[in-house]
């Protein structure tokens, strides 16, 4: 019996062990190593200390890249915020069905590939794509506006790509607050913005900014996007690294961004624990 | 009543945007014209051109190859690595509930170039099975958090009263606990499904030379223009995962309206 018990306890124990050892802890304290490591000019790696791929990072044509990169990631995030609280706020007000509905459709994007959709986006906003054309044909403008190949191309791209994983938290976040505390306000009084301001934004504070992670770390990596709505012209920090990794193959400074982005997205969960988030709520799904 | 309008409108403001590339693909697909610019005519010819594209299909082929053992693999470790945080105490079970959330909220980009590294570095040639590995890599944290929601003290309740009436460890698993997290299995296996099949960023950069995936083949081909085959290919992908998830609504639903009863 109590070998039977070790037995069992061994086998819903020892996979776990294995899997963040071998697939999560191990290459992160890899690239952590290679961060601190020289690399050759033939993209080898020297295996001597060094601090300079971390004093690189600090380059000033690095920070200004790394500063347009956050404001673009900022500017996705902003705007799914202000795509997602009002829809949320709407959904709540719907029956059961519905709200089952619509949170499962919102993932139904997914099941095509992001990159097979971001090619759509093509199609729709070229210079000759149907945004343009229809816009044209109704006479509203004469000449074709410049939806790609720029930063409004990225930002649409991000959006687009990352609008989900904000929906989804802000959702759920607002779709669990008790309607009883809500009319309660009322009955005592309370105006529409009180009821806003005093216990909706309160209680989804923690959804609004768990979002905002899932939607800011990958808009500073997806480099998809730029590559294709914004035409290579602009770079983020996820094409900086493609390219350390891929082209350039200077993995030790390829390794220091990484480090840095890590760094970085430990901070940011600091916040959301502060402010009350579950580490089981990220993402929302 | 005119509130209520501009309320609806809202929520389908936001689907047609999340839908819009999506349909525009689809119109395509039937579009007599070789490039993607103006729709010219109706036609079919797109679906079977499509099934002449062997790279195309094999693309294909690779990628629901990916999704659908990175996802058996993913709910049956990720399910067992739940109840097992759950219920037992071992070494390093802190270091490993904290571990777990890297791979949902670190960039995609960081666990792909860390994960490409490690593979050079245990010399693991990069093909199909790296691929799968890195979505197994990914997945797994999200199938724990899923059934992770399902486990909850009751389930322990019943445990206990099931092996105080003699039932065996196996028993209390496959007859009490699985039945209870059965729910957050199933959403976290459609999770790791979706997520495998929406990924680009991972495939990327574990992706050897022959192992092409879906998102691989269109990123090859972005720049020289993409033939409305594709697009043939995404309506059909469409439509199939579609049904599976309408399926998947219809059950739930009947289930709330159950429960309402």
């Amino acid at each position: 019996m109590k070998k039977e018990q070790s037995m069992f306890k061994f086998i819903f124990t020892f996979p776990v062990l294995v899997y963040t050892f071998i697939l999560i802890l191990l290459p992160l304290l890899y690239i952590l190593f290679l961060s601190f490591c020289k690399s050759d000019s033939y993209g080898g790696i020297i295996y001597t200390f060094t601090l300079s791929n971390y004093l690189n990072i600090f380059d000033i044509t690095y920070i200004k890249m790394f500063i347009k990169s956050s404001l673009i990631a900022i500017l996705a995030t902003f705007i799914c915020i202000l795509i997602s609280y009002p829809f949320a706020l709407v959904l709540r007000t719907k029956s059961k069905h519905i709200q089952n509905l619509c949170t499962k459709l919102i993932m139904v994007p997914f099941l095509t590939n992001s990159l097979i959709r971001t090619y759509g986006w093509i199609i729709l906003l070229r210079k000759n794509g149907i945004i343009n054309t229809a816009l044209i044909n109704s006479g509203i403008i004469y000449t074709p506006l410049s939806l790609m190949y720029n930063r409004i191309g990225i930002i649409i791209g991000m959006v687009y790509t990352l609008l989900p994983f904000m929906l989804l938290p802000v959702c759920s976040s607002v779709l669990e607050i008790d309607n009883n505390i809500i009319e309660a306000a009322k009955d005592l009084g309370a105006s529409k913005i009180q009821v806003f301001k005093n216990i909706i934004l309160p209680q989804t504070l923690s959804g609004v900014f768990n979002g905002s992670l899932m939607v800011f770390m990958p808009a500073i990596g997806y480099f998809f996007i730029t590559d294709i709505l914004g035409g290579g012209k602009i770079m983020i920090i996820g094409n900086l690294i493609k390219n350390q990794f891929l082209t350039a193959r200077n993995w030790p400074f390829g390794s220091a961004i990484a480090i840095f982005l890590i760094i970085i997205t430990i901070i940011l969960i600091k916040i959301y624990k502060r402010l009350g988030g579950k580490m089981d709520d990220l993402g929302g799904f | 009543m005119k509130n209520n309008f501009f309320k609806n409108l809202l929520l389908i403001l936001v689907f047609i945007f999340l839908f819009l590339p999506i349909i525009v693909l689809i119109i395509y697909s039937f579009n007599s014209s070789q490039m993607n610019i103006l729709f010219e005519g109706f036609t079919l010819k797109w679906y079977k051109e499509l099934f002449n594209n062997t790279d195309l299909i094999e693309s294909f082929i690779n990628t629901f190859l990916v999704a659908i053992s990175s996802t058996a693999i993913s709910t049956i470790i990720g399910t067992i690595s739940a109840y097992g945080l759950y219920k037992y105490d071992f070494p390093f079970k802190k270091i490993i509930n904290g571990l777990i959330y890297i791979p949902i909220v670190i960039p995609e980009i960081v666990l792909g170039i860390s994960l490409l590294s490690v593979y050079t570095l245990m010399k693991l040639e990069l093909s199909l099975m790296t691929i799968i590995l890195s979505h197994i890599a990914f997945s797994i944290p999200f199938v724990i958090v899923s059934v992770r929601t399902t486990l909850t003290k009751e389930t322990i309740t019943y445990e206990e009263a099931a092996r105080d009436l003699g039932a065996s460890n196996y028993r209390v698993f496959k007859d009490i606990v699985l039945p209870t997290i059965m729910p957050g299995v199933i959403s976290g296996a459609t999770l790791a499904f979706t997520l495998s099949l929406d990924d680009v960023v991972i495939s990327y950069f574990t992706a050897g030379p022959g192992s092409n995936t879906l998102p691989l083949y269109i990123y090859s081909m972005i720049k020289t223009g993409i033939t409305p085959d594709v697009n043939a290919l995404t309506s059909i992908i469409l439509i199939i995962t579609f049904i599976i998830l309408l399926s998947l609504v219809i059950i739930q639903s009947r289930k709330i309206r159950k429960e309402a009863i």
